[in-house]
């Protein structure tokens, strides 16, 4: 566009509001999903690291994606300090030089020394960003609508015949086509490279079209509790920590399967030309630590991404219930499970989107 | 003044004013200030709109057709691929170029971004450019053999001729792609396979609701207009609040009272499962599709319909249908034959702007659409904030702002902008 | 028009019908709004009526879901009602703090949609002005724009001028929604203008200032004021360019109802969409009296 007029209409705004970039120096801005999650990051990141540096945080949410960081750092006005984002973000971010890069040294080591590098689960650090927890996409069932024969695996959610009930599914192709490979049969390890090719796609879609007509379709993160307790599906894919949520804190009857469940992981990244660098990496250095990724399990069921912190996951906020059963990560959760592919997501995502946006509409 | 005196001017031509000039002149001076300040007037609002509005929607829709990034990118390759006549794979002078910079986009990060221009075509192509340029540092001539030694894909011919195509600046392709189109590897443009073809559908599918929203909106729109045209003031002006407070209410508010009316466990269900008409567990889907849509629409946009008809109702006088009947037509004729036709700029008026605004609805099929209820909009907003093809969303709206630009060119030789009242 | 005595059978059912029909049309209309009134006073969790609200048991209404817009988000909700208690919702309820935005919003709004909207219609309606139906259609081209056209070109626009999550992106973005508002309802109040009135305050020595506040401005201003509140409204109700341009800070109440209609439902949308309701009726009563009002002074009866 034109520089004159764009920078006369920045002058006179600056003028106008009287804002200079340094009355916020001392704030942080931490971009994250809101809800739950975003409530158990404030009480085991934000509050301590406000207290142990003066530093305040402003916690804003978002619903996910880099357009925002993208608009932000193609105008080079960047407003965030901090975005908690989904692995193939973080890595096409990078890619695409949105993001800075952060030097895992300034991560503190583990209590036992382990540095940081060895200490953080495979795929947790990348050049521009450093994970602080391990989530997955489930599916959870109303147990008063299944009395006696409860679902078990994820063939069970595609069987509406013995398992009758509407489903809930994310209105997108991930992570729809891996479960539905999964319950035609597919090893978990087979998946991607099933995916990768036409003949595998087809199988997939084919799979979803048995369940087309009894799917209710959701967005945000917060829908499936939402659509279970409603009573408008009887079973739906969801977050595990949302379903987790709603047990623990509300008494709702519903059960989580975890064979199949496709895990994710979150992390925290920088964009580029973030107005404070400097306190957003003490920021990261300090919540990623040992024990304040431990903290964070005490308020959702999210697994902690260094090894180190496993053991020191404690009870819920409620001191009842034991959080190590829920998270994704426990062994007896991971006979079954998929590690999602960011990789080929990036690639494969306008295509399978155009698809599955076809193949909805029809 | 000057509405007078323009008539006389040639009687004006001779006469002077008393300062001596002729007053023709002096007319005319009158006239070109008295223009003056009425554009002085219009110009502050003008400035602004065309500053905060026109201009950025200009700016957004110029990505539609402009992409220079990968051919910034690869620059070398830009300027030695110019020559490359298509047939078989370029010269080994194109893969050394490619080679450089390829090297130079993963030096200066800008490997991914250009990989994601060329995903946007070829699927499984940003890969093959991220983790090739991962390697590039390395080659070594014959370039063209150690690229393919990489991934056989460089062997292609369809990546080259993309590759050529995208070093332009300018591109058609995010058009062909909001036409269900593409290039195939002979550069000829052809049809989307079945399962990928979704944007033509769409628009089709948003002429669609939106025409079946205008229609229900004449239907319904009609007879309350003519009732309101007819009563007495006092009454009339006390039923147009029915009409007018929907009007003023938050599209929000109404979109959320037609979910609570119209889902599974909503006012509706509740009441039919009441009446024993349907079972419990046999609930009728009301909402979350293009019924729901469509229901929760033709209410938004019941009152653009019911203000035009009314204002043109009301200014038709009765006699004519007294007239009619006292000729000897039956009441069903008189209507039909005098009444109706008086009253179709009046149709006119209100289809084209209830269609107008229905074609562009984002917020409530989003909200209340499902699978089979979103609009096209809805697919632009998905790709400005989720999928980030920008030109691509950019070229759709683009579209529907063509289509929208038509019928409001239409709306404006039918009513005239300056003729739209509200209330 | 009252059914004529010499009407037959026929046009007597036909008389009836037809005032059925259109009633029902009129409820097809009005009940959506009124409906969110009882259920936003729902005991439970639910967006429909309870039982217990249908036999009218005391038990089963609340004011939960009123109290939850100004807790929702507070540092300590429960504590006993005090100052420290409001000024904890002034300052932390999110509800509370995108009423305060989409007031702070609105009203700036209205005074630079009224200012160049006034001024716009001032000069539309002289028969001297050049391209008169072309500014015309450009003025009120943001009216009939999709919204996220708009809103997507402003997105990309304000990102680079620095105007985008700003109050300032907001309120420009909004002033230029709302601007057609108020050009069309003053040009309509123009048009019935008497401009020898104009003409005669000149002749009787008034500076054109002087007419303009002493005899314009009186004359137009039920329009002026009508045209105001359309501009009020239309910021008040907007989303779509608040999506895309407002940051976390910006947030306003469509907003807030948003994320709420699709992430987390709760009848605490339904508490506010009754409140916003009123706040409809205030200014539809408002703008049909300024109406009315207007009307008279120009001598235009009802027939």
């Amino acid at each position: 566009m034109n520089k004159a007029l764009k920078y006369s209409i920045s002058a006179a705004v600056a003028a106008v509001v009287g804002l200079s970039a340094s009355a916020w120096a001392a704030e942080l801005t931490v971009v994250s999903w809101g809800g739950a999650y975003t409530k158990s990051q404030v009480k085991a990141y934000h509050e301590p690291f406000t207290a142990k540096t003066g530093v305040k945080i402003n916690s804003e949410d978002y619903s996910g994606g880099l357009a925002e960081v993208k608009a932000q750092v193609e105008s080079k006005n960047v407003k965030w300090d901090i975005v908690d984002v989904e692995l193939s973000d973080a890595v096409r971010g990078c890619d695409e030089g949105l993001l800075e890069t952060i030097d895992p040294a300034i991560l503190p080591p583990a209590p036992d020394g382990t540095p940081a590098a060895k200490d953080f689960i495979d795929g947790a650090l990348s050049d521009c960003a450093v994970a602080n927890i391990v989530w997955s996409t489930i599916y959870a069932y109303d147990k008063t609508k299944f009395p006696n024969n409860a679902p078990k695996t994820m063939a069970d959610f595609f069987n509406v015949k013995d398992f009758p009930g509407k489903r809930g599914m994310r209105k997108g192709p991930k992570p729809n086509l891996e479960f539905a490979l999964m319950a035609d049969g597919v090893a978990p390890g087979d998946v991607y490279k099933m995916l990768a090719t036409p003949a595998g796609v087809d199988r997939a879609f084919a799979k979803l079209d048995s369940i087309k007509d009894s799917v209710v379709w959701w967005e945000a993160g917060a829908q499936p509790p939402q659509l279970l307790a409603d009573g408008e599906v009887a079973m739906t894919t969801a977050y595990n920590g949302r379903i987790f949520g709603a047990v623990a804190s509300e008494n709702k009857p519903f059960e989580i399967v975890w064979d199949g469940q496709i895990l994710d992981l979150d992390l925290f990244v920088i964009p580029k030309g973030a107005p404070n660098k400097k306190e957003a990496l003490e920021f990261i250095a300090f919540a990623t630590d040992t024990q304040r990724l431990a903290d964070q399990a005490k308020y959702i069921s999210y697994g902690p991404a260094r090894k180190s912190s496993g053991p020191l996951v404690g009870k819920f906020q409620d001191g009842k219930i034991d959080m190590a059963p829920h998270m994704p990560t426990a062994a007896d959760n991971m006979k079954v499970a998929l590690l999602n592919d960011f990789a080929f997501w990036a690639d494969y995502q306008d295509e399978l989107n155009e698809r599955f946006t076809a193949w909805l509409a029809k | 003044m000057v509405d007078t005196a323009l008539n006389t001017t040639s009687v004006a031509d001779g006469l002077l004013t008393d300062d001596g000039k002729s007053l023709k002149a002096k007319l005319a001076l009158a006239t070109r200030r008295n223009k003056l300040r009425a554009f002085l007037l219009v110009a502050p609002l003008l400035v602004f709109i065309l500053v905060t509005f026109l201009w950025p929607i200009g700016v957004m829709l110029y990505r539609s057709v402009y992409s220079p990034n990968f051919g910034e990118t690869f620059y070398r390759t830009a300027i030695a691929i110019k020559d490359w006549d298509g047939k078989d794979l370029p010269s080994e002078d194109v893969f050394a170029a490619f080679v450089a910079d390829l090297v130079q986009a993963k030096k200066d990060r800008t490997i991914g971004k250009a990989g994601t221009r060329i995903n946007y075509e070829i699927s499984g192509a940003r890969s093959l450019f991220t983790s090739s340029a991962r390697k590039a540092k390395k080659l070594e001539p014959p370039y063209k053999e150690a690229l393919i030694g990489v991934k056989e894909q460089w062997g292609e011919r369809n990546l080259w001729s993309t590759i050529k195509r995208l070093t332009g600046s300018y591109t058609a392709s995010f058009y062909l792609a909001s036409l269900d189109r593409r290039y195939n590897k002979d550069n000829q443009i052809v049809t989307q396979p079945e399962e990928r073809q979704i944007y033509l559908p769409l628009f089709l599918r948003t002429f669609w609701i939106g025409g079946l929203v205008m229609v229900f909106c004449i239907i319904l729109g009609y007879p309350i207009a003519y009732l309101l045209s007819i009563l007495p003031l006092r009454t009339s002006n006390l039923l147009m609040i029915m009409v007018l407070l929907p009007f003023w209410t938050s599209l929000l508010v109404r979109t959320t009272a037609w979910i609570a009316i119209l889902q599974r466990e909503g006012i509706v269900n509740d009441v039919l499962v009441f009446l024993r008409i349907i079972s419990d567990e046999n609930r009728i889907q009301m909402i979350y599709n293009q019924a729901g849509t469509i229901i929760a629409m033709t209410h938004i946009l019941l009152p653009f319909m019911v203000l035009p008809l009314y204002s043109v109702m009301k200014t038709i006088p009765p006699s004519y249908m007294r007239a009619a009947r006292s000729l000897g037509a039956t009441q069903f004729t008189a209507f039909t034959r005098v009444y109706m036709p008086q009253t179709l700029p009046g149709v006119g008026a209100g289809s084209v702007l209830v269609f107008i605004l229905a074609i562009g609805y984002y917020i409530t099929p989003a909200l209340v659409g499902g699978r089979t209820g979103t609009l096209i909009s809805n697919v632009i907003a998905g790709h400005m904030q989720k999928s980030l093809n920008w030109g691509l969303a950019a070229a759709l709206g683009s579209l529907l702002l063509a289509s929208v630009l038509v019928l409001y060119w239409l709306y404006n030789k039918i009513v005239g902008v300056d003729k739209m009242k509200f209330g | 028009m009252a059914l004529p005595s010499y009407a037959g059978p026929g046009e007597r059912i036909w008389y009836y019908s037809f005032r059925v029909v259109c009633g029902a049309i009129f409820l097809f209309l009005i009940l959506p709004v009124l409906i969110v009134v009882p259920l936003s006073f729902n005991a439970e969790p639910y967006f429909t009526f309870t039982s217990g609200m249908l036999s009218f048991d005391a038990d089963a209404f609340s004011l939960r879901w009123y109290a939850d817009i100004f807790k929702n988000g507070m540092s300590a909700p429960n504590d006993a009602f005090s100052w420290a208690w409001i000024s904890d919702s002034w300052s932390n309820a999110q509800w509370v703090h995108s009423t305060k935005n989409s007031f702070f919003i609105a009203i700036w709004v209205t005074i630079l949609a009224t200012s160049l909207g006034t001024l716009a219609a001032l000069g539309l309606s002289q028969s001297e002005l050049p391209f008169r139906g072309a500014l015309m259609g450009i003025l009120i081209s943001p009216m009939i724009v999709p919204l996220i056209i708009t809103a997507a070109g402003m997105y990309f626009f304000y990102s680079d001028v620095g105007l985008a999550q700003t109050y300032i992106g907001v309120i420009l973005a909004h002033t230029a929604l709302g601007t057609p508002f108020v050009v069309i309802t003053v040009t309509a109040t123009m048009i019935g203008f008497d401009r020898s009135l104009i003409r005669a305050g000149a002749n009787l020595g008034a500076q054109p200032h002087t007419v303009f506040f002493k005899v314009i401005m009186p004359l137009i201003l039920p329009g002026v004021i009508s045209g105001g509140l359309f501009a009020f409204i239309t910021s008040f109700d907007e989303v779509v360019a608040v999506l895309f341009l407002s940051g976390f800070e910006q947030r306003t109440i469509p907003r807030q109802m948003w994320s709420g209609i699709r992430e987390q439902i709760s009848p605490t949308i339904l508490a506010v969409a009754t409140i916003l309701v009123c706040i409809s009726i205030v200014l539809l009563s408002t703008v049909e009296i300024l109406r009315r009002r207007s009307e008279k002074m120009r001598g235009i009866r009802p027939v």
